[in-house]
């Protein structure tokens, strides 16, 4: 009776198309990164191998650890944001009186694209009639700032609508995990006398931990390979004031046509991701103890 | 949710009253600044230029002109980019839950070698940064000739939510009674039978929120699409309305009508399914 569920070629019918789309499709492109930074390549014709050219060329280009160092300030600055979203979520999840309309509302900007957020962005930051200017002048500040043609603060500019796409989502995951916390702990707190600064501190927060370690690793990770609003709000610019690696990499391929130094490129960004992953969760857990 | 409100429990004393203003102050301050923008743009949305560039951003429109939603959708092609990523969510959606679905299955339901090989497979791919994979992605479309071909799309979409789609679907599976499949094996059902007639059926539930984060998935994204299709005919709204500002770069009332046009089919779902869709988000990224 076993038999039936160890019939192979169902397990093959169920289990191959799916192995075999996720091992073209994503393993053997990302081996192939690997392997394509070390062509001179244009994308179409030969490939011509130059060994580890394009990676030496990496290694002390400025530009690109200048978009790396964008990219590191973008991870910096999300997961300094998520105590914020800490704090909004404490507050919720006290059983405050129409929390849950609340948190509906503050997951609304993550729905949208990454391109509408930018281009309702581009109009938000224009410095002549966007919403943040009108509002400067109408409080009688005649100096208003240039946002994203200012290549001081294009940079800064940029986080800005980042944290409105994602404040949402990380308030939802961190409602989900406090409101999980078992109450007998919260009640047993308060009669020990212990009032609601120190029953976040000491007992909500201490028990989400494994769930703010998952939130900082998808913080950073995903400040590191972010791409898509950045890459239509500035394209990088003004000069490369906004370049983040993966805007670098897309100019480089599919702008000028290196595909060999676009795939070294790429290829970082692959190492620095998964090196950034394994170095939190070494980081974390070491704090732990 | 159970509405007991702790903070009442005890007597109010005018301290707690002013704490509660606060906490109530900050909450409303996070709802304006992440709703305000999205009001915003679709008074803009009505707006015309004059009313744009000669008045207050905050005033409402004299008489809201509808037209610039015509415009857009018949004038800026919006209408074709609109029905091509309709389509292509809905293969993308219904492709990754079949394949997402046999997968689970397999892995929580049969007997076989290999299966933590297989899990790892996937759960790593989840990790990998899909801009890594763009050059050599190009290529293989390129050498298969699907290079501006919908069906690069479509693969992409399926294969790149693969594995956060048995993600969530694993935990599902786990929880599930298995009582009635064992009862079938035991008369003798054959294998497909009990996924399609017992399995599938009972992880309905799981399967609605999951359709819900990939449609959301598949509508916003950008990059392969930006990447892969070149002719207007094959392009999605994401990146239609990207094109569309560009051409169109001083109608405001044109531009914000384009942009509410893209956002809205997830607003719609989202106002009956808001719970289902956040459920499926926490479900989502946790586990990863």
């Amino acid at each position: 009776m076993k038999n039936v569920m160890s019939n192979k070629t169902a397990i093959i019918l169920y289990v191959l198309p799916s192995l075999l789309l996720v091992l073209f499709l994503i393993y053997i492109p990302i081996a192939l990164t690997g392997y394509y930074g070390l062509m001179d390549w244009s994308g179409v014709g030969q490939m011509k191998f130059i060994g580890l050219e394009n990676y030496k060329k990496l290694i002390h280009d400025k530009l690109f650890w200048e978009s790396t160092w964008h990219s590191v300030l973008l991870a910096l600055f999300s997961v300094l944001s998520l105590i914020g979203y800490l704090i909004v979520s404490l507050i919720l999840a006290s059983k405050i009186k129409g929390g849950n309309l609340f948190r509906k509302i503050y997951i609304i900007p993550m729905l949208m694209s990454s391109v509408a957020i930018a281009q309702l962005w581009i109009k938000i930051f224009d410095p002549m009639n966007g919403l943040i200017n009108s509002l400067l002048s109408m409080f009688g500040i005649k100096e208003t700032p240039l946002w994203l043609a200012d290549p001081d603060m294009a940079l800064y500019s940029v986080f800005i609508p980042i944290v409105w796409q994602y404040a949402g989502f990380y308030i939802i995951i961190m409602y989900a995990a406090l409101i999980n916390v078992p109450q007998e702990l919260i009640e047993a707190a308060r009669i020990d006398g212990a009032n609601a600064f120190q029953i976040a501190y000491k007992i909500k927060v201490p028990l989400i931990s494994g769930v703010l370690k998952v939130l900082v690793i998808l913080a950073v990770v995903g400040s590191l390979k972010y791409f898509d609003l950045i890459y239509v709000m500035t394209g990088g610019g003004p000069g490369h004031a906004t370049e983040v690696i993966a805007s670098y990499m897309y100019k480089e391929a599919f702008g000028k046509f290196n595909f060999g130094y676009g795939s070294a490129i790429g290829f970082g960004l692959l190492i620095l991701s998964m090196g950034a992953t394994w170095m939190i969760q070494k980081m974390l857990r070491v704090n732990q103890e | 949710m159970k509405e007991k409100k702790i903070l009442d429990s005890k007597p109010r004393s005018p301290l707690r009253q002013i704490a509660m203003g606060i906490l109530y102050f900050i909450l409303v301050v996070v709802a304006l600044l992440q709703l305000y923008p999205l009001v915003w743009l679709f008074l803009l949305s009505l707006k015309t230029n004059q009313e744009v560039f000669g008045m207050s951003p905050f005033a409402l429109p004299k008489s809201p002109r509808w037209e610039n939603y015509i415009n857009a959708w018949f004038d800026g092609g919006i209408n074709q980019y609109f029905f091509n990523s309709v389509w292509y969510t809905i293969v993308a959606v219904v492709l990754t839950l079949i394949l997402a679905s046999f997968v689970t299955f397999a892995l929580t339901r049969m007997e076989w070698k290999f299966k933590g090989v297989v899990l790892a497979l996937f759960m790593i791919a989840y990790m990998i940064p899909l801009h890594s994979t763009l050059i050599p992605l190009f290529n293989i479309y390129n050498k298969m000739n699907l290079i501006d071909n919908p069906v690069s799309i479509i693969l992409s979409y399926t294969t790149f939510n693969l594995p956060i789609t048995i993600m969530i679907l694993l935990g599902f599976y786990q929880s599930l009674p298995r009582e009635i499949e064992e009862a079938a094996v035991m008369d003798g059902c054959s294998v497909h039978r009990i996924f399609f007639r017992i399995t599938l059926p009972m992880t309905a539930p799981v399967l609605a929120t999951t359709a819900i984060i990939n449609m959301i998935y598949n509508w916003n994204e950008f990059v392969f699409v930006n990447t892969f299709i070149s002719s207007e005919k094959w392009k999605t709204i994401t990146v239609g309305v990207n094109n569309f500002v560009g051409q169109y770069l001083t109608d405001w009332g044109a531009i914000g009508a384009t942009l509410v046009i893209s956002i809205l089919p997830i607003l719609i779902v989202y106002l009956f399914l808001s719970d289902r869709i956040i459920e499926g988000l926490v479900a989502g990224s946790v586990k990863g």
